[in-house]
């Protein structure tokens, strides 16, 4: 008893030092709360489902942050990710009867692979040049799934896929945890030093290849990690949907990952999952007017960025955050010293 | 003989977008991806002119090309300029914009495929193909606008600006080049270069508001094939891609589905072994 208090008693403190002192770490404490006792306050089905939708998007952005926000390596074909991944799972699935627990990370791995595969070349190029290579591949991809129906099933697809478990909270709890773990890895491994190589990569590459690092290999470990991630939210996509169509390979596939990053700001990997879990219910609500939908999303997008270029989460944080000008440590905005040293704050 | 004119006539048009689409990010670094977008704009243009309102259709083509670059400049104007900066958020309002647009046209023309009637009628027999006077035209009317354009950037003031400034803005600027005056005018005549492009393929191909697609991709594999910048790559990537395309089509079966995969393995095989493109230069790295 006295040493699960103690314990209790730490982590409280470890709340209130840590967590409770920046609005910031409130806001992702509340969302973990919230996604996790969601169940507990409606079971509403379509709620459900577009919150374990948005999961498996908010993990396909975070990935894209992770390649084309982290090491500047700009993406335009994620989409290839997502794909190779939903399809391979999907035929491991249908074709060889393996259950979803394996075919899914089989997909991931498949979308490692893909990831090296145009890694390698892509790597050669630069900027615009990168860009609009990889927006290329899949697009071949979708070119060969049309030529081969036999095994891709063409235009219709692969259905009747497997689901992980057929009750709805298994599936809530299956996805968002999934996405919740995933997204604190990312988050964990662009806070490690890999993390910061692949930052130092986007800022300046001449100048790390100068302090005697491989940044090829960085840049294709960086192609690896988020072919996995995005893989692995493609098989969960496919088996979620129980279906791969060729809608996960389109061009609009890949585009939508990059506005929910630029919209939720980049370089951040939270800013991409909020942007998702912002955009995709948002786009769900406007459902009463169909042809309008597009319209909105695009000019919500549009109007945002207008006035925060950075992103929106950024922005935000910006706002209710100030960083310490000594300790570089940041404060709530409305204290007037730093929390650590007790600077001024400006 | 139907692989050579199916092939000039979309190497003709991936051409003209192809110019239009880097000489805008030559000069303002603009990833343009609403660039299609306007071609799709300009044909809309063209079939509500001369269909619905009854129009010539020559004078639809001229007032559709003048809308459209009307349409680009305010949107350059108000949703571009103010985020120039910000290079990702820029190519983001790209996006949106050219969806609005797929939108808009699917509100007021709905998802129907429509088409505009030729310009001249009848055909012509070579070596037992029929070849329309349509395509003729159309050929023959993106060769003199590709001289127009060459004569305009080799030859005149004006061009010498803008490839200077497509070179190295802050030089540029140095020199006493207004670049924001260039940009703009750069932006009419790219959007413009996208609106007569749809004038002229417009009686050739299907009206659709997801017109804008293909082209796009085929653009940019075009652009990156010839090199960032160069009017001289572009114009030989293009009828390369375009002849790629027809080759396919004809002779795989079950090639409509592969064209594009074709193509872009092409532009991709190129790419490794001339990671610049075909007649781009090897820029120095910027830092």
């Amino acid at each position: 008893m006295g040493v699960l208090g103690m314990y209790l008693r730490r982590f409280i403190t470890l709340i209130r030092g840590e967590v409770l002192v920046l609005p910031s770490r409130i806001v992702v404490a509340l969302f973990f709360i919230i996604l996790l006792g969601l169940p507990l306050i409606t079971q509403n089905p379509y709620v459900i489902r577009i919150i374990i939708l948005s999961s498996i998007f908010a993990m396909l952005a975070a990935s894209w942050d992770l390649l084309s926000g982290f090491t500047g390596q700009m993406n335009f074909g994620h989409a290839l990710f997502f794909g190779v991944g939903a399809y391979t799972s999907a035929i491991l699935n249908i074709s060889a009867q393996i259950p979803p627990w394996g075919s899914v990370p089989l997909g991931a791995i498949a979308a490692v692979l893909a990831g090296l595969i145009i890694g390698i070349p892509s790597l050669r190029l630069k900027h615009t040049y990168l860009a609009l290579t990889t927006l290329a591949f899949p697009i071949i991809l979708l070119g060969i799934v049309f030529a081969l129906p036999e095994l891709t099933g063409g235009e219709l697809g692969i259905s009747g896929l497997q689901r992980f478990t057929n009750s709805l909270l298994g599936n809530y709890y299956l996805h968002v945890a999934v996405m919740l773990i995933v997204c604190t890895v990312m988050w964990k491994i662009t806070d490690s030093n890999t993390g910061i190589l692949f930052h130092a990569i986007r800022e300046d590459e001449l100048a790390v290849k100068a302090s005697g690092i491989n940044t090829t290999r960085y840049k294709l470990l960086a192609f690896c990690l988020s072919g996995f991630f995005a893989g692995l939210s493609g098989g969960l996509y496919a088996h979620y949907m129980r279906i791969a169509g060729p809608s996960t390979l389109e061009v609009s596939m890949s585009f939508s990952v990059v506005i929910w990053s630029v919209f939720g700001g980049m370089v951040t990997i939270y800013g991409p999952v909020a942007a998702v879990f912002i955009l995709f219910p948002l786009l769900e609500f406007v459902r009463f007017w169909p042809e309008y939908r597009t319209m909105i999303f695009a000019a919500v997008v549009l109007l945002i960025l207008l006035y925060m270029p950075e992103g929106l989460v950024p922005w935000i944080r910006d706002k209710i955050e100030k960083i310490c000008p000594r300790c570089k440590i940041r404060n709530v905005a409305t204290r007037k010293t730093c929390r650590v040293c007790t600077a001024e704050l400006d | 003989m139907n692989i050579i004119i199916s092939g000039l006539i979309s190497g003709s048009m991936l051409a003209l977008l192809a110019i239009g689409f880097s000489l805008i990010f030559g000069v303002a670094r603009i990833v343009n991806i609403a660039h299609t977008a306007f071609y799709m704009v300009a044909a809309y243009c063209i079939y509500f002119l001369s269909a619905q309102i009854g129009l010539h259709p020559l004078l639809g083509m001229v007032a559709a090309v003048i809308l459209v670059t009307i349409l680009g400049l305010l949107a350059y104007k108000f949703l571009v300029d103010p985020i120039r900066e910000h290079e990702a958020a820029v190519l983001i309002a790209t996006i949106a914009l050219a969806m609005i647009f797929q939108e808009v046209m699917l509100l007021i023309f709905t998802g129907d495929f429509l088409s505009v009637s030729y310009l001249v009628q009848g055909f012509f027999l070579l070596l037992g193909v029929k070849v329309f006077y349509q395509q003729l035209l159309t050929f023959g009317l993106v060769l003199i606008i590709l001289l127009a354009l060459w004569y305009l950037l080799m030859k005149t003031k004006l061009g010498l600006a803008i490839r200077s400034t497509a070179e190295d803005r802050e030089v540029a600027n140095l020199m006493g080049m207004n670049e924001s005056r260039l940009a703009m005018i750069t932006l009419c005549m790219s959007v413009g270069l996208a609106g007569i492009t749809g004038a002229v393929v417009v009686p050739l191909t299907i009206l659709n508001p997801f017109m804008w697609m293909e082209p796009l991709i085929m653009m940019m594999a075009v652009v990156v094939l010839g090199g960032l910048g160069s009017i001289k790559g572009s114009f030989v990537a293009a009828y390369i891609l375009g002849f790629a395309e027809a080759l396919v089509v004809f002779l795989i079966p079950k090639g409509a589905f592969l064209k594009g995969s074709v193509a872009l393995s092409i532009m991709i095989l190129v790419l490794l072994i001339r990671p610049e493109g075909l007649f781009g230069i090897a820029f120095e790295e910027e830092r």
